[in-house]
């Protein structure tokens, strides 16, 4: 292997990593406060790409307020998620909650298909975006570059946010102890629509660089990224947003050099995230950002 | 001889100590009583005995046995059950399966002669019912066997937890504030109800209990808890003088009472 | 006295039920083997019904009972679906099914009479679900459904890519069927011993894990034994039920095990009641038979000369996915919830009378 190959797969593999993160992030945070696998935070991703597609193309849209409209639409999304899925269910024992998740993933997978059908759409060419540039003798293209710079960007505003607002306070409030925050007069309500918004609005961040990265739409897009960006969480501890970026580089890292190192197992590449998961929770079940959260008594 | 004995147990939270260096002996045969203010680590200690908690040192010993950091179903394999602050029932299930339940670590059949009917398993399963049906004869509870348990009034809840902690054949229970939502008439009736069960069954009794007219009349021995720390241990009476027990703990509570 | 009297006259009229509607049973599956009522449609669709009860009452054995979050049973269905066809294919079609990549060298060899290779099949299922089992259920089983999930893709991942066991993409052909009979009593033997056992002492420890883990570890109940337990006995009998599928369709290949396949079951075991044998059995044949009807959505309509837009393909799964939500936003019990379909309960149904003091054990159906 030339070294030019292996900067370039470095590259992409941060660049993976990255959006694995941006994903990744809505998963702990919800998970964080709620305790809830949220399966359908996948499929919100896909809707994303849906929606920039129609923006620029169906409706000829520049990008730029193209991503403005699909940042609505998808925080949007994802509130409406919440309020019909989640809300209703607040009390109810957690299965039926993971049922309800469930179901709302799989009612949006089955609502693109029938409504954009299973055939892929090609994302639309955002050229600034899909242009390459030559960095030590690496070609690479923008989206490449930046996917990583808007992460890290994204992470900071999240903790911004949830240290430094009042808003945030609450959040990790609700997420040390939901019914004592509940009793302590935090409107429950607003913190978790405020976290679906988070989650929501990085997930169409995340599926227009994506888009750009790996252009071909279809239904069904969200899953495997979604399952590995629950893994991501859980490997860099649970409701930490800064562990979640940093499992979603590791993933992201590990599946590329895999496919790089030992190109025999690139039909195994779907499967490292699994593997990961299996050893985090044999080695250090708490993540390795997590702290350990005991079950009151 | 000492049943249960907390040898310099310290528990740590994080920045917080909940308990510190708790030295705390229960001897056989005895009702021993745990008391101190909301927040004192009354149901901290009694986690670190159960293994919900591993301390972060110092050792627990059941019968001079160390059981520090053993899991809570092993300890219970051991002879400690418990009966918890905010009553843990298996509420779907009836009075009966509580009680059947508290008996299955002590089943020696596997779970496919059990699930095939094999006439050792049929034995063992009849034995058990017969137990726990006999069981609940002598508690009184036998006339609501086949009630859903969180149907039943909260006194017989309370009831029913212990019950199905005795169902485990232990030897020490703990019970962690037993009285707790009872008024005066259902607590006179507890207390005998814990009398008369250490005398049948020839249990040890810890207990984390709040209501002080139970706590003077039926413990043997009595340890106050403050702030993590123990500041007395000693009978009804040593306890009723103390000075830093009456600052600490019982004007206030006697006042709060009246 | 009188109530005595009257309860065995009672215990009477629910023998003779009992046996009319076995009796009544046996006709039908013998009317419908035969040939003489229904046509290869229904049959098939009836077979596939009973599949999909043993393997929803599999699930339910873990989801329902113990409370432990699954989806893997397409997995462990593929598991045995898959052994069931590398060992009953008669040895000389082989050559001809793996015709791109030659099949292994051992396998090729080995033909099992189709009972051991079902038996086998499961164990199998129960043997990946120990693996997946034992990390995963050691700590917390929230990581059970991602895990589970998780495997069910990556299973299709390797069978499609272990080309000299599974034939790949291609699948194999040519797997002998069985008769409805064999499928009704695998059926009914299976559901029959998942009942027996959650009706035993291990039953109940499970029922105490789902009620309240805390509380049941404090009982003594060691929770990482009886979960991985009851997960491996779950995916044991998807296995079973995976290895009839193949037996019935005659063929399998790795995408008729995607992971959307598991939520069949999901919305099995929530229409029938989670922690209801019956409520699911009862709910496996209703989805079974609905999902089969509910394909004419996928069709254009047109009706008075207009098509009406929204009948097309894919409409079913949307409907499909609504049902989902609107059982457990709006139904959470189901059809039985934790109820047993009983004699009693039916009679107390007729009555009027209100059922939910006690969950009938037994009886029936």
């Amino acid at each position: 292997m030339t070294l030019e190959t292996f900067l370039q797969q470095l590259a992409n593999g941060i660049s993976l990593g990255s959006l694995y993160s941006l994903i990744a992030i809505g998963y702990t945070m919800v998970y964080g406060i709620l305790r809830l696998i949220n399966f359908a935070h996948g499929d919100i991703f896909m809707m994303a790409a849906y929606f920039m597609v129609f923006g620029m193309v169906n409706f000829s849209l520049p990008w730029y307020i193209s991503i403005i409209i699909v940042l609505i639409a998808t925080i949007a999304l994802g509130v409406l998620l919440e309020r019909v899925a989640y809300k209703p269910l607040r009390d109810a024992p957690r299965m039926s909650i993971m049922i309800s998740a469930i179901g709302a993933s799989f009612l949006l997978e089955n609502l693109a298909t029938y409504l954009f059908t299973g055939v892929p759409k090609g994302f639309p060419d955002i050229t600034f975006l899909t242009n390459s540039v030559t960095i030590a003798g690496v070609s690479l293209s923008v989206a490449t570059i930046i996917t990583p710079v808007v992460t890290i960007v994204c992470l900071f505003l999240v903790l911004f946010i949830t240290n430094k607002t009042k808003i945030g306070m609450a959040m990790r409030a609700v997420s040390k102890d939901f019914e004592t925050a509940r009793l302590m007069g935090i409107k429950i309500n607003r913190v978790i629509s405020t976290t679906f918004i988070i989650g929501s609005s990085l997930a169409a961040v995340g599926a227009v660089l994506w888009g750009s990265k790996y252009p071909s739409i279809i239904p069904l897009m969200g899953v495997m990224p979604g399952l590995k960006c629950f893994i991501a969480a859980v490997l860099g501890g649970i409701g930490n947003t800064t562990g979640a970026v940093l499992g979603g580089f590791i993933l992201g890292m590990a599946e590329i050099m895999l496919v790089t190192f030992l190109p025999a197992l690139t039909g195994y590449r779907d499967a490292i995230a699994f593997i990961i998961l299996i050893v985090v929770l044999l080695v250090k079940p708490t993540g390795l950002l997590g702290e350990k959260v005991t079950d009151k008594v | 001889m000492s049943v249960l004995k907390m040898d310099n147990v310290v528990m740590k939270f994080g920045g917080v100590i909940a308990a510190n260096n708790l030295n705390i002996e229960v001897e056989k045969g005895k009702i021993v009583a745990l008391i101190g203010p909301n927040g004192a680590g009354k149901t901290t200690a009694f986690n670190v005995v159960t293994g919900v908690y591993n301390p972060t040192s110092g050792n627990v010993y059941l019968n001079d046995e160390k059981i520090t950091g053993l899991s809570p179903d092993k300890i219970t394999n051991k002879g400690i059950a418990r009966t918890f602050q905010n009553i843990r029932l298996f509420s779907e299930l009836t009075v009966l399966d509580n009680i059947l339940i508290a008996n299955h670590l002590q089943v020696k059949s596997d779970f496919i002669s059990c699930a095939l009917r094999m006439p050792w398993a049929k034995k063992e399963e009849n034995a058990m019912r017969e137990k726990s049906e006999m069981l609940l004869n002598k508690l009184g509870l036998l006339h609501l066997k086949n009630e859903i348990s969180s149907s039943l009034p909260y006194g017989e809840q309370r009831k029913l937890e212990i019950a199905r902690a005795l169902a485990t054949d232990a030897k020490l229970l703990l019970l962690d504030e037993p009285a707790a939502g009872m008024n005066p008439h259902e607590t006179n009736e507890l207390t005998n109800f814990i009398h008369t069960i250490r005398d049948e069954f020839g249990l040890t009794v810890f207990m984390i209990e709040h209501h002080m007219d139970l706590v003077m009349e039926i413990s043997d021995k009595i340890y106050v808890l403050d702030f993590g720390q123990l500041i007395a241990e000693g009978t009804a009476d040593e306890i009723k003088n103390n000075p830093r027990v009456i600052e600490a703990y019982l004007g206030v509570e006697e006042d709060a009472e009246n | 006295m009188m109530n005595k009297i009257e309860n065995k006259n009672n215990k009477t009229k629910r023998y003779a039920a009992n046996i009319l509607l076995a009796a009544v049973f046996i006709v039908v599956i013998t009317l419908i083997d035969q040939n003489l009522i229904g046509d290869q449609y229904i049959k098939r669709v009836l077979n596939l019904s009973a599949i999909y009860a043993i393997v929803a009452v599999s699930m339910n054995l873990v989801n329902g009972f113990t409370g432990l979050f699954s989806l893997g049973q397409a997995g462990f269905m593929a598991i045995g679906a898959y052994t069931v066809a590398v060992f009953t294919v008669p040895i000389n079609y082989r050559a001809s099914i793996f015709y791109i990549v030659p099949q292994n060298q051992v396998l090729a060899q080995i033909h099992l009479p189709f009972f051991i290779a079902l038996i086998l099949g499961g164990l199998a299922a129960a043997l990946v679900a120990l693996l997946i089992g034992i990390p995963v259920l050691r700590l917390k089983s929230d990581y059970l459904a991602i895990a589970t999930l998780g495997f069910s893709e990556i299973i299709r991942i390797v069978f499609t890519n272990l080309k000299t066991i599974t034939n790949g993409a291609l699948g194999i052909k040519s797997i002998p069927g069985v008769s409805t009979w064999v499928i009704f009593i695998v059926a009914i033997l299976s559901i029959v011993l998942i009942a027996l056992l959650i009706n035993s002492t291990y039953g109940r420890a499970f029922k105490a894990i789902r009620e309240d883990e805390i509380a049941a570890e404090a009982m003594g109940i060691n929770l990482f034994k009886h979960k991985v337990m009851s997960f491996a006995i779950g995916a044991f009998f998807a296995g079973i039920g995976g290895g009839l599928f193949a037996a019935l369709l005659g063929t399998v290949d790795p995408k008729q095990f995607y992971f959307t396949m598991t939520y069949n079951f999901l919305l099995m075991i929530v229409l029938g009641g989670m922690g209801s044998i019956t409520g699911t059995i009862i709910s496996s044949f209703i989805v079974t038979f609905g999902l089969e009807f509910l394909r004419f959505f996928d069709e254009p309509l047109a009706m008075f000369g207009y098509n009406i837009t929204f009948f097309r393909a894919g409409f079913r799964m949307v409907i499909f996915s609504i049902l989902l939500m609107i059982l457990v936003l709006f139904f959470r019990k189901g059809l039985l919830g934790q109820k047993e379909l009983s004699w009693k309960l039916i009679s107390n149904i007729f009555k009027g009378k209100n059922s939910n003091k006690k969950s009938n054990k037994g009886g029936a159906a």
